[in-house]
């Protein structure tokens, strides 16, 4: 009923206007219009952000520099030749003169740009090295790049864990509303105290990816095998997000970064926190669970970390992502499946080890969950403490 | 056999011709084709970027997309396109008969179509099309690769074995063929600017073929040059890749340089402004090509001397650059214009092409490219200097030389219709690119948040608009070929250059006899 509204009042608009360019500019304004979301998004947002760090607003400052740099060699040029574009047509009458080379000319348009890119350069140079700066900070993140999360290692602490992205599915699939933060939320968020300087240590596991917050103005690329070091300062507490800026694959465009920067004292308390965390897990390992504990648990093991490649509904995309349901490894031996959960494919480089990346409650869980689900009905599960025998028999 | 012998007829004039106009006409007509195949894949990827949410393809698709975009706009439609106006325009400029090679003309011709068949069939492939972009980087090519990229790996090598041959051929019939009188340095710029071209080609396709022939060792023979664990390095991927790509993106530019240096002149009626420096600074142009190629590897993680010389590099192109625009300007300054539509391409190519030049001096900035980086901005520039650069030259030079090619005038009204749609569509499309860039919206993502919404449909809506603007083109060349109004021998106001002392159309076979040179 709204709808019929909506279309009777359009198209009444229509009719009220003639000419074509108004026509398609009103056509425009009423598709951009319909754009309304049920949050409150910084729409149209134009230029890039001066960010927190002293480098962001350094290399914020860089850019507006060298933009209007642009602009008003812009508007020399381009006013001479709509200038000439007007007044010498030959429909006003204009007629050609024949003039050609000129060596002073060449000089001085040869000459000026050189002088201003001389400007340009001083400070580029400086703020370089200034980033390049790579004296001891005041702590140290290993971060690294998995398809498609990072993980986070505290260095000098056992805290160590995976960011991925927190959006559901039904979000990304039009099925419910998205919220403000859509594609830029994760499950853990990386935390960094402020007014430290914060090495991070940068690298990958698979492909390349590309760390990025556009907050920090940090952006480094994570190369498997190498490490690239670069670092922040951050001024304010607040919650900054990034996105993977290296194509990596295909949920590239789903591997998000968000960073809170605390205050000290708040820090701390977060990761005492988490420092108790990763003590109460390695006492679980050693717990015996009953099936259905494993299998709700593998269930939501199973749609964070596998669904992306082997779907939830457990059919894959073969032939790079297999099936699980009905599949010769989760309806066979137990062996086999722990091997290939814990060592990877040796044929399929897209299935990695995950054995640095699941607890052993996690890998007994959905291990448990994928033979016996999607008509996988082996009816047996394991448990963590015969992960961790597995993994310290050598994986045989 | 008379000298003066006409095409043979059917389809083996085509197959076995050897004759220069019948390979370029050849080669524009595939570009064509091309050109649509890497539009139409280009609508997908903007159809499902038109707003948030994952509507119409996986993202598994829409990387293969943007890939096969890539590929084939670069090697089959902007390439083949100048190589195809080179074919048609060298010989008649210089004053010769055909080009030196023309055996081997229509064999770098012909495997162009085997080439791209073999590409886009990895569409049908199991495991996809190649979908690692059209920059391939290792070890997304090579270990996470689908099975197709070993098909792909051949098609780069039988594009550069085309590309090879077309050089060694435009360099042969330049030095070798010019009419008694044609100097180096009274050739017209189109055969200056496609001379220094030939010799990046046949400087940097080899090292693409290099790079991806350590790509099928990697895949299929276990080596690791791309490989940290057997000893290798994914970087390095990248410098030999870009020690091509940067020289690549200069041969989709200078033919292009040619082209406009023809058309104002004509326009303008008045000479072009600075010949002697508009050919020293193709030529410096060329060379720095060859020093600048890691500011597209600026986040990898150089040593700080390496990117502040490569920064320094980089700027400098906008010196010889400059002097280009200057020139193009002052040509038209006190002149007689008038604005037919290879002029209207021309003008829009000046100002889009700085504007694109703007971006890549503001990406040449290093601190300030660690934002720029892999975002839509990046996106916005090498498409302002690709469209409204490489792609509206070689429209411009069709609508310019299209009468002397087939005899027949097109019509100005349709010519300028085209033009304003496409100048409409692209501004509409490219422009909000440089907004969401900034706003931080990463590029070769299917799906994004919200705040970059409204850039996109913009985006989305000029892409759709472009593209139906082509269609309009190839009605117009199709409808001036079948039944346009007769065009003069002269065609335009006194233009300059051999090929408009020639009856329209070009006959068959041209300068048996060398012309005279004044």
């Amino acid at each position: 009923m709204q709808f019929c509204m909506l279309l009777n009042r359009v198209s009444g608009f229509f009719q009220r206007i003639k000419k074509p360019t108004t026509w398609s500019l009103a056509l425009l304004f009423t598709l951009l219009s319909q754009q309304s979301f049920s949050v409150d998004v910084d729409r149209w947002q134009y230029n890039m952000t001066e960010g927190v760090t002293p480098v962001s607003r350094d290399v914020y400052g860089l850019h507006m520099d060298i933009f209007w740099w642009c602009v008003a060699i812009a508007v020399v040029v381009f006013g001479v030749m709509f200038y000439t574009m007007i007044v010498h047509r030959k429909a006003n009458g204009a007629k050609a003169s024949n003039f050609h080379e000129s060596t002073l000319l060449e000089i001085i348009w040869t000459v000026v740009p050189f002088v201003i890119l001389i400007i340009m350069a001083v400070p580029a140079t400086k703020s370089l090295i200034n980033i390049y700066d790579h004296k001891e900070g005041d702590m140290d993140i290993l971060i690294t790049g998995y398809q498609w999360k990072w993980k986070y290692d505290y260095i000098g602490s056992d805290v160590s864990y995976f960011s991925s992205l927190s959006t559901p599915q039904n979000q990304i699939r039009n099925m419910s509303t998205k919220g403000v933060n859509y594609l830029l939320e994760v499950d853990e968020p990386l935390v960094i105290p402020i007014k430290k300087k914060i090495r991070f240590l940068i690298t990958a596991n698979d492909v390349i990816h590309s760390w990025w917050v556009p907050d920090f103005a940090v952006k480094r690329d994570a190369i498997p095998g190498y490490i690239n070091e670069t670092w922040a300062f951050v001024d304010e507490p607040g919650t900054y997000r990034g996105q993977c800026a290296e194509l990596c694959g295909k949920n590239h465009g789903f591997m998000p970064i968000v960073v809170e920067a605390l205050p000290q004292a708040e820090y701390d308390t977060w990761l005492a926190a988490k420092q108790a965390e990763t003590l109460k897990l390695q006492e679980l390992t050693n717990q015996t669970f009953t099936f259905d504990e494993l299998y709700t648990q593998g269930e939501t093991v199973y749609n964070n970390v596998c669904a992306a490649c082997h779907q939830v509904n457990g059919e894959g995309i073969p032939p790079m992502f297999p099936s699980i349901a009905g599949s010769k490894i989760a309806t066979g031996a137990i062996n086999g499946h722990l091997d290939i959960i814990v060592n990877g494919s040796k044929n399929n480089p897209a299935m990695r080890s995950f054995s640095g990346e699941l607890s052993e409650v996690d890998i007994a869980a959905v291990i448990t969950y994928q033979r016996n689900s999607w008509g996988n009905n082996m009816g047996d599960s394991v448990q963590p403490i015969d992960i961790l025998r597995f993994k310290e028999s050598g994986g045989e | 056999m008379s000298a003066h012998h006409g095409p043979a007829k059917g389809i083996t004039r085509w197959l076995y011709t050897t004759n220069h106009k019948d390979i370029g006409t050849l080669y524009l007509w595939f570009s064509f084709a091309m050109f649509l195949l890497g539009g139409a894949f280009a609508l997908v990827i903007r159809a499902e970027l038109f707003e948030p949410g994952l509507q119409i393809i996986e993202p598994e698709f829409f990387n293969q997309m943007t890939t096969m975009h890539g590929l084939i706009m670069v090697f089959g439609a902007v390439m083949p396109a100048f190589v195809g106006l080179a074919n048609w325009m060298i010989p008649l400029m210089i004053g010769a008969p055909d080009m030196a090679l023309p055996r081997m003309n229509n064999w770098s011709f012909w495997i162009l179509p085997f080439a791209f068949t073999m590409l886009t069939s990895t569409l049908f492939m199991d495991g996809g099309a190649p979908n690692f972009g059209w920059t391939f980087y290792a070890p997304l090519s090579t270990t996470y690769a689908p099975p197709s990229v070993t098909f792909f790996i051949f098609a780069v090598h039988i594009m550069g074995a085309s590309s090879i041959m077309g050089s060694i051929n435009i360099i042969a019939t330049i030095l070798n063929l010019r009419a008694p009188g044609m100097t180096l340095m009274k050739m017209p710029l189109f055969v200056w600017t496609w001379l220094i071209t030939a010799y990046l080609l046949i400087a940097v396709m080899p090292v693409l073929a290099g790079v991806v022939t350590m790509m099928l060792m990697d895949i299929h023979f276990s080596t690791s040059f791309f490989d940290a664990a057997g000893g290798g390095d994914p970087v390095l991927f990248q410098h030999v890749f870009w020690f091509f790509g940067h020289p690549e993106v200069y041969i989709m530019i200078l033919p292009a340089f040619g082209v406009i240096s023809a058309i104002i002149p004509t326009f303008a009626r008045k000479p072009l402004f600075g010949y002697a420096s508009m050919v020293y600074a193709t030529s410096s142009i060329a060379f720095l090509s060859f020093i600048v190629w890691a500011h597209h590897m600026f986040t990898v993680g150089m040593p700080v001397a390496g990117e502040l010389f490569f920064m320094y590099a980089t700027m400098l192109i906008a010196v010889p650059t400059g002097v280009k625009v200057f020139n193009w300007v002052t040509t038209m300054f006190r002149g007689s214009i008038t604005f037919e539509t290879p002029m209207l391409f021309s003008v829009a190519f000046v100002i889009l092409f700085t504007i694109g030049g703007f971006s890549g001096l503001m990406l040449a900035i290093a601190p300030a490219d660690f934002q720029y980086h892999d975002t839509y901005f990046v996106v916005a520039h090498f498409h302002y200097v690709l469209v409204p650069g490489a792609i509206f030259s070689i429209i411009a030079a069709v609508y310019y030389w299209l009468p002397k090619w087939c005899g027949n005038m097109y019509n100005e009204t349709m010519g300028k219709a085209h033009f304003w749609t496409a100048f409409v569509g692209l501004n509409l499309t490219f422009f909000p690119m440089h907004f969401s860039g900034l706003a931080g919206m990463p590029r070769r993502i299917p799906d994004y948040n919200m705040m970059f919404a409204d850039w996109n449909m913009l985006s989305s809506i000029g892409a759709f608009f472009f593209g139906a603007s082509q269609l309009l083109f190839l009605f117009n060349v199709i409808a001036t070929i079948r039944n346009g109004r007769k065009a003069s021998d002269q065609v335009w106001e006194n233009p300059e250059g051999l090929e408009w002392t020639l009856p329209s159309p070009a006959p068959y076979h041209t300068f048996t006899a060398p012309p005279k040179i004044g």
